[in-house]
């Protein structure tokens, strides 16, 4: 079907700004296909019902909006761990400020050598789980960045490294636009935990693709930066092999606007999914939480569990979608999403989705949302605790059940010291 | 006392609902009236919306609101975002008009009404005479007669045949006949009320009705009644090719109570049949309106033939504060079903509620739910949706609620469950909820199972047979919303979802 011509001259707009990396040698059929995809779907408009709730203009537009860049006077929140860092600036690899990309059980190379060094799986999964993404819904921003994306690395995990991988995204320039795309190979029982952390540019488009082999791990947890006018659109696309586990976590704080994609299926039976996410707004803010699961295997489980705090006329969205396909019996799917209204004029839009073909499952949704309980609060106060603390307290409580799902201490702490710091700075 | 009734006329229910499990046949309204019939011409145009409004001898502004009506239709498309799949419709294929030869007069009083339409609904247990109780209530005859009095409007393809108890009822000053003669008779209040609920663009379907709605009911409640008995109206379909397009309207002035209740079947056929109908419900201050459906659409046979397509708008404005709507509905029929009651509810401390039973087995499909509209503050609303899937069907809640800014301190309970018996069937939930205030509450929950082992298990172990078993897990599973409907139908409901379920198992 042709496109509406509003949509078109959109799509020609962004394209005119872009082009094809000029060392992409092997993965040039694969940007191609996905170049082909974007001229077929057209970028995301704002009658398309995915993006119902979040306006995607300035996402799509030729030009990245101008994010004044951000001093927060601290380091980055994953800095002083033990963790092998992968930096980039703006977008763009730093081979400077990372560190010696060696590390036993992992072998980690940047995108732009997989051909050089003729790195057969990253050649197959470059765009592979994007492509299998793009339906039962079309996700154009993803395909936009598999063919013009600059830089990105290739993570191979062969065993169980000792430390974490820490992809750290500072952002430098005003005007910005990055595009980063990553692709994550975890062999049979490997192990591995991925960080990420920053606020990476302007407008930052990133895409992972991540394949679990059988009996394989991945932990994720992300930070994106305070920055307060950038604006990210990310997407997460795992595949999931028989008994594997994958579990990601994203906190956000502060940002114009922020939607993250996780397109999550879980294709050998076993398979374990947790996504979770915290995050709190305060004034000009956006964030959007999409989620697709598909269960297509035996006896999975997936977790989704989204938390929002907002005020000042944030607004949270969470568009979360599990879907079992017919045959995948004995699935066990959850998801919540709620969301903590600290004023009158914030809002949370929720469409929490169940689409299911096999009879023998436990799916469960709820949503919900309200202020914060007027009973506790006055419990706390009659034992003499101020309204601040108080609110602080219950806020930090509310966010818990969705921290819960890393399971690294370590990491959990610092994420919900930044929690804390964020409510500090607010009362 | 009362208690103990209930208690009695449970039992007797649920062996009811093991007796029409035993019945053979599916679908037991599925034969058709050898009556002469008047047809339109097929298709649909200006002409064909005029010959409607003609036949109806329709004031001018009537013809006028039609045809304008129509010339929007024509430049929209079908929806196409439910989750339901069927051939494409030739709207130019179809009869907008039908009715029976006989009804060429009108008649004055239901003693000339053609004995072969009054004893089509005697068949469907809906006598038109005007006597204490619908047929098929077992332990009625035994209660107050008051209580148990329902009136009744028939409607047959395109035209209402007779409507009961009317003469009763304009003693107390309520108004209850079909939309025809009110337009003729009280075009002051159809003028003021019609298309203010669901306007002439609303959607596709409600477009198309308002261009071409045939007939339908109409209820005006006075300010201050309560109105003396239910009001029932009766949806038949029975010509070949023809669509039916209702169009009800029902008006609770201030402080006033009705209790509404619609029936529907149609005959067995190979080919599928539209029906697209509209209500409209306005509720003023302090008033109180319960509709309640049993839909019970031919849904076409085991294989997916025939059957009806049922595109349904139907939404109630809650505009007094303190208004109350309640929405009952037992989905069992039609071949596919998009429908959402939906309640706007504008006056402070208005309230809606939204129970549903939507059943759906062989090649049914469903999509179907309710919107909830908070404008006001203090408003309240409740939806328990219950869906039910067997053999190859897919059953979809598809629900709205918004809370506006201004509608503070206002609450939201939402629960949908599903329940799947076989493994080719769907089900799917598509809630959309959408908070814009902090002082309102929202709860959405939703859960997927199937009929459980253990339970099953229990039944068959006391002697049940596996459809039996099934049959009373699912009325169990149902039960919060069989309870909020008038008793005739809970007991007609119940049995019904014993019927659909027919064959799902084994």
């Amino acid at each position: 079907m042709a496109l509406p011509q509003e949509k078109l001259t959109a799509t020609e707009e962004r394209l005119a700004s872009l082009a094809m990396p000029e060392m992409c040698g092997c993965t040039r059929a694969a940007r191609e296909d996905a170049l082909a995809r974007v001229q077929e779907m057209g970028l995301p408009g704002r009658r398309d019902e995915y993006w119902k709730y979040t306006r995607p203009d300035t996402l799509i537009s030729a030009q990245a909006p101008r994010a004044e860049v951000f001093d927060a006077g601290e380091p980055m929140i994953f800095e002083d761990m033990d963790n092998l860092k992968i930096v980039f600036v703006d977008g763009v690899f730093s081979p400077e400020e990372s560190d010696d990309l060696t590390l036993e059980g992992v072998m980690i190379d940047r995108i732009e050598d997989i051909c050089g060094k003729d790195i057969h799986w990253a050649k197959e999964l470059y765009g592979a789980l994007e492509s299998r993404g793009q339906t039962p819904v079309p996700r154009p921003l993803a395909a936009l960045n598999t063919a013009f994306a600059k830089d990105g690395v290739a993570i191979h995990v062969t065993g169980k490294p000792s430390k974490p991988i820490c992809l750290m995204y500072r952002h430098a320039s005003e005007t910005s636009d990055a595009m980063l795309h990553h692709v994550i190979r975890v062999e049979p029982d490997a192990e591995v935990t991925v960080l990420e952390v920053g606020p990476a540019a302007s407008r930052f488009n990133k895409v992972m693709e991540i394949d679990i082999a059988d009996n394989g791990t991945l932990h994720h947890v992300r930070a994106q930066g305070r920055d307060h006018e950038r604006r990210a659109m990310t997407h997460m696309f795992a595949r999931l092999g028989t008994e594997s586990t994958y579990k990601s976590f994203t906190l956000t704080a502060n940002g114009v606007l922020t939607r993250n994609e996780q397109v999550v299926e879980l294709t050998g039976d076993d398979a374990v999914a947790h996504v979770a996410g915290a995050c709190v707004g305060d004034g000009d803010f956006h964030h959007d939480d999409t989620v697709f699961i598909t269960h297509d295997a035996v006896n999975c489980e997936s977790r989704q569990v989204f938390k929002k705090v907002l005020r000042n006329g944030a607004t949270g969205v969470f568009q979360g979608k599990i879907l079992v396909k017919e045959g995948a019996q004995k699935t066990d799917g959850y998801q919540i999403s709620q969301s903590l209204l600290l004023d009158d004029d914030s809002q949370f839009l929720a469409k929490p989705e169940l689409e299911i073909y096999a009879d023998d499952v436990a799916c469960s949704h709820g949503s919900t949302s309200g202020a914060i309980d007027e009973t506790a609060l006055f419990y706390l106060r009659s034992r003499g605790v101020p309204v601040k603390d108080a609110t602080n307290m219950l806020t930090l409580a509310f966010l818990a059940e969705a921290v819960d799902e890393i399971e690294d201490s370590e990491v959990a702490e610092k994420i919900v010291n930044r929690l804390e710091d964020w409510l500090a700075r607010r009362s | 006392m009362a208690a103990l009734d209930q208690t009695q006329v449970k039992e007797g229910v649920d062996q009811e609902t093991v007796d029409a499990v035993r019945e053979a046949g599916t679908y037991k309204y599925g034969w058709d009236t050898d009556i002469e019939m008047e047809y339109a011409p097929k298709g649909v145009n200006p002409d064909i919306v005029r010959l409607i409004s003609d036949k109806n001898e329709e004031p001018e502004w009537m013809t006028e609101w039609r045809l304008s009506a129509f010339e929007r239709w024509t430049k929209m498309e079908e929806p196409t975002w439910a989750m339901v799949h069927y051939p494409p419709i030739d709207f130019q294929d179809q009869y907008y008009y039908a009715r029976p030869k006989s009804m060429e007069e009108k008649p004055k009083s239901l003693d000339e009404v053609d004995p072969k339409l009054l004893a089509t609904y005697e068949k469907l247990g809906i006598p038109l005479k005007e006597q204490m109780i619908l047929a098929g209530v077992e332990g009625a005859e035994n209660a107050p007669a008051e209580g148990r009095k329902v009136a009744v409007d028939a409607v047959f393809d395109s035209v209402s045949v007779g409507t009961t108890f009317k003469d009763e009822l304009a003693k107390a000053g309520v108004i209850f006949c079909s939309i025809s003669e009110a337009i003729k008779e009280h075009p002051e209040l159809v003028k003021k009320y019609l298309g203010t609920v669901v306007p002439v663009s609303d959607n596709f379907y409600a477009t198309l009705n308002s261009a071409v709605f045939s007939d339908g009911s109409f209820v005006y409640i006075p300010p201050g009644v309560r109105c003396p008995m239910e009001l029932s109206t009766y949806f038949r379909i029975n010509a070949e090719n023809t669509g039916q397009f209702e169009r009800t309207l029902i008006i609770a002035d201030k402080g006033s109570y009705v209790s509404y209740l619609e029936g529907c079947t149609a005959p067995q056929r190979d080919t599928a049949q539209l029906h697209a109908a509209v209500v409209e419900i306005i509720v003023e201050e302090d008033a109180e309106v319960k509709y309640s459906t049993v839909q019970n659409w031919f849904p076409g046979d085991e294989n997916g033939k025939g059957g009806i397509y049922n595109f349904v708008t139907k939404r109630a404005d809650c505009r007094g504060d303190r208004s109350k709507v309640m929405w009952t509905q037992v989905e069992t029929g039609s071949a596919v079903t998009w429908k959402y009651p939906s309640c706007i509810l504008r006056g402070n401390e208005s309230q809606g509620e939204f129970y549903s039973i939507a059943i759906a087995n062989n090649y049914q499909q469903a999509d179907t739910g309710t919107k909830m509209i908070h404008l006001g503050k203090n408003t309240k609303s409740r939806i328990v949706s219950k869906g039910i899937s067997a053999g190859k069907a897919q059953n979809t809640y598809r629900g709205l609620v918004s809370m506006h800014p201004k509608a503070k301190d206002s609450r939201n309970y939402t629960q949908c469950d599903s329940l799947l018996i076989g493994d080719k069937c769907g089900a799917h939930t598509v809630p959309y909820i959408e908070v814009k205030n902090n002082s309102s509450r929202v709860e959405h929950e939703a859960t997927t199972s199937k009929v459980d082992d253990d339970q099953l298990f229990y039944c068959r172990q006391r002697g049940m047979d596996e459809e039996e078993a099934v049959a009373l897990v699912v009325n169990g599973f149902c039960k919060d919303v069989l309870q909020a409907l008038p008793m005739e139908f809970a007991m007609e409901a119940q049995q019904l979802v014993a019927i659909s379920l027919e064959g799902s198992v084994g």
